[in-house]
């Protein structure tokens, strides 16, 4: 519960908040417990730019900011914190002077570090709630148990393509991040936004509901998002709403938790658990990688080494390889007629993640002279024809 | 019995792209069972080899969570909406 009574807000104050000021639900004091609430944004990326855009506005007093990443030329679809001339520069800096600028009421504390087992709790514990803004499986699974073990809020977000997900999770009011999904997939089996890709508004459509769920909460007004999973599809147009229950048997929050401290989340989330599909289960093994140098001279020496391009349609039309043969991943399975075992067959994608992920097909089918590009054409384009753009 | 099931846009391509499909079952299991037969390369990202939805992959039925019900067996009648919600972790990059 956040105080109304331990701030005053200045003439100047009154003035910039004076549309909140006047409204019944926010009031002086809705506006003193902004200035009063510290809170903390995992991230300075696609939902973390118009959230901690619009709490700065709003006048949330403290924000703390945890990102160490660098700008790059691919943020700038979405990402509206950073600027084209901040490409190749600290994203935790360009945020900060972005944040400074747009309300120096605020006082912003960066953090320019990873977000680990070691260091979250240490973090956490300064603030009022965490806005979790990230975009991989082990960082949401230790935002959440921070949270909970902190008996913080976590208000999470997370996006895919064009569609979005948002919602509240407080163990002390209603269920946690694992009551909704108790494990993460297996690496490699759902595709990221750099793999899969994101329409650039939708996380502002998530973020500025993470932003709205924030503040509703510090200043203790309407109905948050507690027990609620809120559904966003861009294309429809549509948001959908399911009914969330706390799990009991949950392992961090349910009657017997049996997790009762920070733990190694990269583990948790790479370790094959239970049931993981066949093709995941095995190692990658870097043998039957190639740089792309290699590949010219394999290729120069054989001309009839078929070289095949997995990745998705889209990406073939941005670039491709001259004399590729291209079968999509999801597609290799069920084209596996259109290749010759006895052919030496080198894979690609993008960065080299799904060439793997093709090979371990062609191995289970049969196939046995098999590399992958390691690097993808991403590294064919550095190393071997710069006229293949990169994206 | 027919029911609509809802794909999320991350599986979507294990259905030829379609979203939304129209399909018959009483109960979710045969609904996801008809569907897993039309799209074989569906079922390893839904269902373990005990045919237990996975633990990142959460089944609805209208708004309703069927892990918090009868799972599997929850009853499906006409009109009934189930949608399949899994684990997404985009955000920042
Ligand atoms: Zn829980």
């Amino acid at each position: 519960m956040i105080m109304a009574d331990s701030v005053d807000l200045t003439q100047k104050e009154i003035q910039r908040y004076s549309r909140h000021l006047i409204m019944p639900e926010v009031g002086l004091e809705g506006q003193k417990k902004l200035k009063a609430a510290k809170i903390l944004c995992i991230g300075a990326g696609g939902l973390g730019s118009p959230l901690t855009m619009y709490l700065a506005a709003a006048g949330v007093g403290t924000l703390g900011i945890v990102e160490f990443d660098v700008v790059d030329f691919s943020n700038l679809q979405r990402q509206i914190l950073h600027d084209s001339d901040r490409v190749g520069t600290p994203k935790l800096k360009s945020a900060m002077d972005r944040l400074k600028s747009i309300n120096p009421e605020v006082k912003l504390t960066g953090y320019e570090t990873r977000l680990t087992s070691e260091n979250a709790l240490d973090i956490f514990k300064n603030y009022d709630m965490i806005i979790d803004g990230t975009d991989n499986f082990p960082t949401r699974y230790l935002v959440n148990d921070a949270c909970v073990l902190l008996k913080k809020p976590n208000v999470y977000g997370s996006i895919f393509r064009f569609e979005g997900q948002a919602s509240v999770f407080d163990a002390e009011k209603g269920p946690c991040y694992r009551c909704l999904y108790p494990e993460p997939p297996p690496p490699g089996l759902v595709p990221s936004c750099a793999e899969g890709g994101v329409l650039g508004i939708l996380p502002g459509i998530i973020g500025t509901i993470q932003a709205t769920e924030a503040i509703k909460i510090i200043i203790g007004k309407g109905e948050t998002l507690v027990g609620r999973l809120l559904l966003f599809n861009a294309l429809k147009m549509q948001f959908r709403e399911m009914k969330l229950h706390k799990d009991d048997h949950c392992p961090i929050c349910g009657k017997h938790p049996t997790i009762t401290k920070l733990i190694d989340y990269e583990a948790f989330c790479g370790l094959t658990r239970g049931e993981t599909s066949q093709v995941e289960e095995k190692k990658m093994d870097a043998s039957v990688e190639i740089t792309a140098t290699e590949l010219q001279e394999l290729w120069k020496k054989n001309p009839k080494l078929k070289v095949v391009d997995v990745r998705n349609p889209e990406e073939y039309e941005i670039c491709r390889i001259e004399g590729t043969t291209f079968i999509p991943l999801s597609e290799i399975g069920s084209r596996l007629g259109e290749l010759n075992k006895n052919d030496q067959i080198v894979l690609h994608c993008h960065h080299g993640m799904r060439s793997m992920r093709a090979l371990e097909i062609l191995k289970n089918a049969g196939f046995q002279n098999l590399k992958s590009l390691s690097g993808g054409i991403d590294a064919w384009s550095v190393e071997i024809d710069p006229s293949v753009p990169r994206y | 019995m027919s029911v609509e099931i809802q794909i999320p846009v991350a599986l979507a391509r294990y259905t030829g792209n379609q979203e939304s499909l129209k399909l018959s079952g009483a109960s979710v299991e045969e609904a996801i069972r008809n569907l897993t037969s039309q799209f074989p390369s569906l079922k390893n990202h839904l269902l373990d080899k005990k045919g237990e939805i996975r633990p990142f992959v959460n089944i609805y039925v209208n708004d309703q969570d069927i892990r918090h019900g009868k799972q599997m067996k929850t009853a499906l009648k006409s009109g009934d909406v189930v949608t399949i919600v899994p684990s997404i972790a985009g955000g920042n990059k």
